[in-house]
């Protein structure tokens, strides 16, 4: 918990250190260099930019760490209230992208393993390696050619908001969600296909074998249960990929998240609103990250008496 | 002064001679290498070839000729301003080989400098470098992008820098682990006691042995910058019209999908390819290098 209370310290401090001590007067980017000296006297003040450098950085933490991220200069609400509002998309469109990776890589990557060296695993990394080739943002655009342009299935984007329903919510999500999983899927196929085959070649899995334990068993209660270990790690690290890749497929689909809120407050110059923004975001991914090393940690005790 | 390192250079010449050409045809025969070199050397030639030859000039527009599809005057089609799409590919090579070498190459100088810190003077300063990369860590080159963007005018550089930092993890991460190993090999001891000074056994002991697993990851990290690149730029944080950037024409193309989709293809299909091959030529040369694959 103290490295990660470090971590999140040495966070804040860089995403400061960008706005704050960065040549750059974040009034004058905020007005623009064209503005009155009396108005950038009173953003300056409103900002607390008149105080000393390491005064501004503690009250910005202490206000952070009670919720306070500031207040949008372009909507005039709190950043953090923007930021929820925003979540709701952001955030289900990245668990729905991480539910579908890991839906159709674990399978995959077993039957991989299963049938090594024959057609269904050389196929598997031919798959693989195209996830890995094609950006998301780039499938996205295909997905909304062929759905949508050409079938006319689906709209090519927006998003109508829960109160819709739930599945008109989930339908709105559904491609962009392929698209941002695509990537991930396809690291996560791979790792769950070597990492099985790393442990099918384990000692006890052959004594299984000879106490006549059926395949099924062996595959699934002492292969699958120990390859978890890498495939749970690596799933972990890349719910934060996937948040971060969020905000550029938000852009291909047009939802009104917590991407277009950034690109749409740097256009404005919005600074409060990028910096709560990267702020929180950045914060997310090295949580999500510690809570994972504590994870392996759980899973393989090992770690912890090693 | 012989070189007490293990990396072969005070060793047997004769055994490196012999084995060279072995490993050389070994890699010929490595379908996966030959594949991604042969995509690679496409793009570099293609890269190369466009510094002085285009089809036609990729900023030159024709509205008569707008959003084409492919014919014979314009093998990729044309754009919303009639300029020639094959041209703009060909160009675009240039932006992502560029993007590449300079965003791996912050990433990989200023993570091996902390990777240095870390694993050689350990203690405090190993604890703080490192909980400061686990920092780094939280910002993908997306969000370093948004922040700088917003401080700054969005541009290339930008882009090339916030890639470049979100690529210091993992090349400070693997020095230090080099570090930890080698700083008390026995061939460090024996320079040490030789005499030698930090900066020396730091440069010409202990560097060098790190420096293969530091290649390959750079090979890795490649194809990663080119798709950051192209997402950047596809949001406008990256290149700036009118120069050519394959995640820029996707950018372009979104809103003409209807009315030329060959538009969305050619450059997205010009990525895939493109960090195809280089994945491949990673992971052949992975293998390649990999000292327990060795036959």
């Amino acid at each position: 918990m103290a490295a990660l209370a470090a971590t999140l310290l040495f966070v804040s401090l860089l995403v400061f250190v960008v706005v704050r001590v960065l040549p750059g007067d974040p009034a004058l980017i905020i007005l623009g260099l064209e503005a009155n000296a009396d108005s950038v006297a009173r953003v300056r003040r409103e900002l607390g930019l008149d105080q000393p450098i390491t005064v501004q950085y503690a009250h910005w933490v202490t206000r952070a760490l009670s919720g306070d991220l500031g207040r949008s200069i372009q909507y005039d609400l709190p950043v953090a209230t923007l930021i929820l509002s925003r979540l709701t998309v952001t955030l289900p469109l990245t668990l729905l992208a991480a539910a579908l990776m890991i839906a159709a890589a674990i399978p995959l990557g077993v039957y991989a393993a299963t049938h090594h060296r024959r057609w269904g695993d050389y196929l598997t990394m031919v798959l693989s390696q195209l996830g890995v080739a094609v950006p998301g943002f780039w499938a996205g655009l295909l997905l909304i050619l062929l759905f949508s342009v050409q079938l006319g299935w689906v709209q090519a984007g927006g998003f109508d908001g829960w109160g819709q329903g739930f599945w008109r919510g989930v339908r709105s999500l559904l491609l962009p969600a392929v698209a941002l999983g695509l990537f991930q899927f396809a690291v996560l196929a791979r790792t769950t296909r070597s990492a099985l085959l790393e442990v099918l070649r384990e000692e006890y899995v052959k004594t299984a074998r000879a106490k006549g334990v059926a395949e099924r068993g062996v595959l699934f209660r002492h292969a699958l249960r120990n390859a978890l270990i890498p495939i749970v790690t690596v799933a972990g690290v890349q719910l934060g990929q996937l948040l971060a890749g969020s905000i550029i497929l938000e852009s291909v689909f047009y939802l009104p998240g917590l991407g277009r809120l950034t690109l749409a407050a740097i256009s404005a110059r919005d600074l409060p609103v990028v910096q709560g923004v990267v702020l929180f975001v950045a914060s997310m991914i090295v949580t999500v990250n510690a809570a994972v090393d504590i994870l392996y940690g759980i899973l393989d005790p090992r770690i912890r008496y090693g | 002064m012989v070189s007490l390192s293990p990396s072969g250079r005070g060793q047997g010449e004769g055994t490196g001679q012999a084995l060279r050409p072995r490993r050389r045809s070994r890699a010929f025969r490595h379908v996966t290498f030959v594949i991604g070199l042969a995509i690679t050397l496409g793009l570099v030639v293609t890269a190369a070839v466009s510094l002085f030859y285009t089809p036609r000039d990729p900023l030159e527009m024709s509205i008569a000729g707008r959003l084409q599809g492919p014919t014979p005057a314009h093998p990729l089609g044309t754009d919303q301003f009639g300029r020639d799409l094959l041209s703009r590919v060909m160009q675009g090579a240039i932006t992502s080989i560029l993007v590449g070498v300079i965003a791996v190459g912050i990433g990989m100088a200023v993570g091996v400098l902390f990777g240095i810190l870390s694993g050689y003077f350990g203690g405090w300063l190993d604890e703080g470098f490192m909980r400061l990369v686990d920092a780094v860590q939280g910002f993908p080159a997306i969000l370093s992008a948004l922040l700088l963007a917003a401080v700054f005018k969005p541009t290339l550089t930008i882009s090339m820098v916030a890639i470049g930092i979100a690529f210091l993890p993992v090349f400070a991460r693997l020095t230090r682990a080099s570090f930890l190993e080698f700083r008390d090999r026995d061939f460090v001891v024996a320079a040490r006691a030789l005499g030698a000074g930090d900066g020396a056994l730091i440069g010409r002991h202990i560097l060098p042995n790190t420096l293969p697993p530091l290649i390959v990851q750079a090979t890795i990290s490649f194809p990663v910058a080119i798709l950051a690149e192209a997402g950047l730029s596809y949001l406008g944080l990256g290149t700036q019209p009118p120069n050519p950037s394959w995640g820029l024409m996707l950018k372009e193309a979104q809103a003409f999908l209807g009315m030329n989709p060959w538009y969305a293809i050619f450059p997205g299909g010009a990525i895939a390819l493109t960090v195809l091959g280089l994945n491949l030529l990673g992971d052949g040369l992975r293998d390649l290098l990999d000292p327990k694959t060795v036959a």
